[in-house]
């Protein structure tokens, strides 16, 4: 009874690398960030004036806001490439809004933005729960239908800053503690999101369907219910991203959020969340995006071409895939080797 | 599992002369022959909104217009049958034309940049290639990556542009068909193509091998087919004719910008996929990629003949991509709901 | 020994028949279980089993038949209805989330909450320890499941059971994976278990653990209930003929036959961490057989030999001829075909049409100009057809259509099309019923006789026993005997097969 527990096993030492595997992906990207941040400072000290450093963090705001809702998803094994488009129409919807009522409170333009976007979700979430469609195929749809009809809304006319409330344009620019607002509100948004998917059953049950959808409906999970909460919360967050982008920019256009989606899924790859869903953090992806965007301004401000930033990001992208696979492949060798077993799963 | 035991041995073993219909094929040709219903819809919508859609004018311009989209979902086709996907072939676009301006503007000759051009394509499908079959990364996330790097690189190569004039002789190929035809020559080039395609995947060992890799790889490699070879050479393949569709896009135009064909990657891939492709790989035709070209190019003249918004026809994309995946499940789920309510 | 015929029964399956199309899968699954036993449920692959378990978790909606629970008839809508219902699985393969903790395993969708309905983590791990320790095994809770060895992983899948306090266990082949000692520390739970009022329905090949760990027995064959005894009062001769329904001698046909050269030469293999130094030879004309537990590195030696995964040391011959490690062409030139042990995923494209199936190892003899002759491949798959007596519709019908021994002759047609020296079969009659294993049997007889060499991987003992000329026996990636096909018995195989000594003529 007794004989198996003193057999030696591997527990121990893969554990402590698994978990540390985890926190060193975040704690790696921390550092990357200071490194990246230290090297553009060295080259131009204007890098690390305040100024500087709250549009690093607004920059990143957008991207990390839409990481979250993104990382929801992809932790279930599914995408969602319509977040860029929800977040034009959602930030012109909001600008035509105030221009045409231009007495609103300013909060209503948060709520409207987020409404939209929960619309959007919610089709997208339905569309793939209730007819089993893939939905790599479904939100690359709805990025163009939505885009479309975005189209179709601006018309060509561009909303620009004097349509929109001072109040509402504040929070873009106006800052708490030297922390710009916009960065305020994405990082509590992180902090109750990465909290709730660590410990809520319902959040749980995400890394459960991504980590083995069979298992999951075996366990008795409401998989489609829970696919479409990912897909409503990624919708609500592009609304919200697009009323931010609204302040942020104090202005849009049909472009407005062109392009994010892929923007979006390297910032959450590169924060250590696995594209086939079961794994990975809502602060990894925010991380992600932040240290995407450190890069932007470092070379900005370093007088580098910024052209060499969507070369930069796409090795990152690649170097960051190619060093969790190339990691995992050695923690699998070491395992094996190390229990000299045969019968690792 | 039982009823082969039960069954008396004088069931013959077999019936004659086989009817030789394959499962796969009888469901894809139901939905090319929709396809072919929709084609015929677009044309007579157009041409009643518009005396002068049916003419060869319009063909011209749907050719020319849809060639390079064209000819970049033929390598994605392949792609897609073994299960993976290339979302980098409008930035390889990009940076074809960006290689081939760059030369160009810097006095080399016209056929030396094209030639480089190419070979940048087949290194950057190599990149891809290497990423995914050699390492066994996920193709969504590595040319993800690499849409952002070549574009990246483009943007550094070529970052203003070209402004030395391309041979006309070769920029032609912008405003005039073939001769003697009304067909755009990056269409000619994509029929040509087509046809080269349709044999290789519906006629040849590697073909099959495509449809046996996408539907179940561990049998396909337990067949002795070599995957993760015949994954990296497509991507090779996509990358070159990728970059070949770039050196097209850049002449037609006469000129050279790193930005060219930005945002491509996904109406590309929402051709493929409209053409009945399924997106896990071992489902479609050329066939039907060739309808669907025709048909989203024969829509958006139409529209543009209508003078409708361009934004409105991202609708019309969108909208039939998600009809190409929801209408083949749509059965399915009449008979999950039937079966819910009727247990109830 | 309480059968507990005296109290009520907690479970009732009667009559119970479930369809896939034109397969019968389960014509009349009947069981009955009593608090306090341990019951085992057996039959040949391909009886029914999976399907009746199936059905008590709640996966398949029966056709018909009637399902009691304490003397209440229900019907489980989901697996969720037969969790509630008190009905714990434990499948064959385990179901565990590799990316998640072995506590959060066992309480998903019930972890314990703490402030504000959050998980409290402290709490879920405090109560897996708990588990375990009433489980007596010692296991780190907080680990990811990811890593697990299968026995492990079945343990996190009984502690999961427990914490439900399932009054009805399933374990389908819970012992396939696991060596001599986790058997004995799996019926020691079993036992405490029953000790404290449950059922265990039992299911496994092998008829001694049936007899040293449970009360009745009921047996299937063919979708249907046979009978159900006291295993006081059953022999093993009686189980056999109950599940095989006929004399073993027709199931197991063997003509003598005197082995030729030696066709493969296997020296010193060794594919790190998996297995190691593992030498033998296959001659002309014989069946040497890969015994072992699931999980010895039998199906990886048969891999490695194939070429599907690359040797790290030693080398394979065919007729003396080194094979180049990890190239299934280079093995497939030299006259090695390989029947794989997962046939819907690695013998079958199952969405392909049968003929396409048995032409894809042959592709290039059957194209002409770089073009394949449609003509010709369905004219060998005909053939084969006809030759395997396979039994099917149409030649264009998907492979999925069709049973499982059929597919099985679709692989073994796919295969013999190549006319290969060395035909490697891994579970070549997995899943099949009864009357179609009797004839892959006679077609592998067949073959040999013709001077084939066969290396056949099998964990049921009596096909081994009865196929093979001679026995190797894999422990822990290691051949641990090789025996004499007179001198294989189930002990003899099964000692090893555990890495125990060999008890001398036991």
């Amino acid at each position: 009874m007794t004989a198996l527990n003193t057999v030696d096993r591997p527990t121990a030492g893969w554990q402590v690398a698994s978990s540390a595997l985890l926190r060193a992906r975040e704690l790696g990207i921390l550092l990357a960030i200071l490194a990246v941040f230290l090297v553009a400072t060295a080259k131009n000290h204007a890098f690390a004036n305040s100024h500087s450093v709250q549009q690093l963090l607004s920059g990143a705001a957008l991207i990390a806001l839409l990481g979250v809702g993104e990382t929801l998803v992809i932790v279930t094994r599914n995408v969602d490439l319509s977040v860029g488009s929800v977040v034009g129409i959602s930030a012109y919807v909001v600008g035509m809004t105030f221009k045409h009522h231009p007495g609103l409170p300013v909060l209503l333009g948060f709520v409207l933005g987020m409404a939209i976007g929960a619309f959007f979700g919610a089709i997208n979430g339905l569309v793939v729960t209730l007819l089993r469609v893939p939905s790599l195929v479904v939100t690359l749809a709805a990025l163009y239908i939505i885009r479309g009809i975005d189209g179709v809304i601006v018309n060509g006319i561009t909303i620009d800053p004097g349509s929109i409330p001072k109040g509402y344009q504040q929070v873009g620019y106006r800052t708490l503690f030297g922390l710009p607002w916009l960065a305020i509100i994405v990082i509590v948004v992180v902090a109750v999101v990465g909290y709730a998917m660590r410990s809520y059953r319902a959040a749980r049950e995400l890394y459960a369907i991504g980590s083995n959808p069979e298992a999951a409906a075996l366990a008795g999970i409401r998989t489609g219910r829970r696919v479409f909460t990912a897909f409503l919360v990624s919708g609500t967050l592009a609304g919200l991203a697009g009323s931010l982008f609204l302040a942020l920019h104090a202005q849009v256009d049909v472009t407005g959020g062109n392009g994010y989606e892929f923007l979006v899924v390297a910032a959450v790859v590169v924060g250590g969340v696995a594209i086939f869903g079961g794994s990975g953090t809502v602060f990894g992806a925010a991380l992600g995006a932040l240290l995407l965007n450190t890069i932007n301004q470092a070379l900005v401000s370093s007088k580098v071409s910024p052209f060499w930033n969507d070369a930069i990001a796409g090795a990152l992208l690649l170097s960051a895939i190619a060093f969790d696979r190339w990691l995992s492949l050695r923690v699998a060798r070491s395992l094996r080797s190390a229990s000299g077993a045969h019968r690792d799963v | 599992m039982s009823e082969t035991a039960i069954k008396p041995p004088t069931v013959p073993a077999y019936r004659g002369e086989d009817a030789g219909s394959v499962a796969l094929w009888r469901r894809a040709l139901r939905w090319e022959a929709a396809l072919l219903v929709v084609l015929v819809a677009v044309l007579i919508f157009g041409s009643a909104e518009s005396s002068t859609f049916l003419s060869s004018t319009t063909f011209f311009f749907t050719g020319l217009n849809m060639g390079e989209i064209a000819i970049m979902a033929l390598p994605l086709l392949l792609i897609v049958m073994v299960g993976e996907i290339d979302l980098s072939v409008a930035s390889m676009l990009g940076l074809s034309g960006a290689v081939m301006g760059n030369l160009y503007q810097n006095g080399s000759s016209i056929w030396l940049a094209m030639a480089v051009a190419l070979l940048v394509g087949a290194l950057g499908g190599a990149l891809n290639g290497l990423l995914i079959a050699g390492f066994g990364l996920p193709s969504i996330a590595v040319t993800i990556g690499t849409l952002t790097l070549f574009r990246g690189l483009a943007e550094i190569i070529l970052t203003n542009p070209t402004t030395k004039l391309f041979p006309t002789s070769l920029t032609k190929i912008g405003v005039l068909p073939v001769g003697g035809t009304q067909l755009a020559y990056s269409a000619a080039i994509f029929a040509v193509l087509a046809v080269l395609c349709a044999i290789v995947l519906h006629a040849t060992p590697v073909g099959r091998s495509l449809v046996a890799i996408g539907l179940q790889p561990e049998a396909a490699q337990f067949s002795g087919i070599r995957v993760k070879r015949i994954t990296f050479v497509l991507y090779v393949v996509s990358g070159i004719i990728c970059a070949f569709a770039g050196i097209l896009f850049t002449l037609k135009n006469s000129s050279a910008s790193y930005g060219a064909g930005t945002g491509l990657e996904l109406t590309v891939v929402a051709v493929v996929l409209f053409g009945g492709v399924s997106i896990f790989g071992g489902r479609g035709t050329v066939v039907g990629v060739v309808l669907s070209v025709i048909i989203v190019g024969a829509l958006q003249q139409a529209l543009t003949q209508m003078r409708v918004q361009p934004e409105v026809q991202n609708i019309v994309t969108g909208s039939l991509l998600l009809i190409s995946v929801i209408v083949p499940n749509a059965g399915e789920l009449l008979g999950r709901l039937r079966a819910r309510t009727g247990r109830r | 020994m309480s059968t507990g015929e005296l109290t009520e029964p907690l479970l009732v399956l009667d009559g119970a028949a479930k369809s896939f199309g034109p397969v019968k899968a389960l014509v009349d699954g009947s069981v009955t279980l009593y608090p306090g036993e341990a019951h085992a449920l057996l039959g040949e692959n391909g009886a029914g089993k999976s399907t009746l378990v199936k059905i008590l978790a709640g996966v398949y909606q029966p056709d018909g038949g009637r399902l009691l629970v304490d003397g209440v008839p229900v019907s489980f809508s989901g697996p969720a209805a037969s969790r509630n219902a008190g009905v714990s699985i434990i499948y064959q393969e385990p179901t565990l989330f590799a990316d998640l903790t072995v506590a959060e395993n066992i309480f998903m969708g019930r972890q314990p909450l703490g402030r504000a309905r959050a998980i409290d983590r402290r709490r879920m791990n405090a109560e897996a320890k708990a588990v375990f320790a009433r489980l007596g095994i010692e296991l780190d809770s907080d680990r990811p499941a990811r890593g697990l060895s299968v026995a492990d992983q079945q343990l996190v899948e009984i502690a999961k059971a427990i914490s439900l306090e399932a009054k009805v266990l399933v374990m389908d082949e819970p012992t396939a994976a696991l060596t001599g000692v986790e058997v004995e520390r799996l019926f020691e739970v079993m036992r405490t278990l029953r000790e404290q009022g449950a059922a265990v329905l039992f299911i496994s090949h092998r008829l001694e653990e049936v007899f040293a760990s449970c009360q009745r027995v009921t047996i299937m064959r063919d979708g249907s209930f046979v009978r159900t005894d006291a295993i006081s009062e059953i022999g093993i001769d009686d189980i056999i003929r109950s599940m095989v329904g006929r004399d073993l001698d027709s199931l197991f046909p063997k003509t003598a036959t005197e082995p030729g050269e030696v066709v493969l030469q296997v020296s010193e293999l060794s594919r790190e961490g998996v297995f190691s130094n593992v030498s033998f030879e296959v001659r002309k004309g014989e069946i040497v057989a890969l015994a072992g537990l699931v999980g010895a590195g039998r199906s990886e030696v048969a891999r490695a030999i194939f070429g599907i995964d690359a040797h790290t040391s030693g080398s394979v011959r065919i007729h003396g001829v080194e094979l180049p490690a990890g190239s299934p062409r280079a093995a497939m030139a030299a006259g090695i075909a390989l029947v794989p042990e997962d046939r819907r995923q690695q013998g079958l494209v199952m969405q392909l049409g049968i003929d396409q199936n048995v032409a894809l190892a042959s592709l290039g003899r059957l194209s002409r100009f770089g073009l394949i002759r449609r003509a010709d491949e369905r004219r060998l798959a005909l053939s084969w057809g006809q030759r395997l007596q396979l039994k099917f519709g149409r030649m264009g019908n998907a492979a999925a259509t069709l049973s499982g021994g059929n597919q099985q002759k679709v692989v073994l047609a796919k295969w013999l099309a190549r006319n290969p020296d060395l035909l490697i079969i891994d579970e070549p009659t997995r899943g099949i019923d009864v009357g179609t294993k009797a004839e892959v049997h006679r077609i592998l007889d067949g073959l040999v006789a013709e001077g084939m060499a066969v290396l056949m991987i099998s964990s049921e003992l009596p096909e081994v026993l009865g196929m093979a000329d001679r026995v190797l026996v894999l422990h822990e990636g290691r051949i641990s005997v090789s025996l004499q096909r007179e001198q294989a018995t189930e002990d003899t195989i099964m000692r090893a097969a555990s890495g125990l000594p060999a008890g001398e003529a036991a």
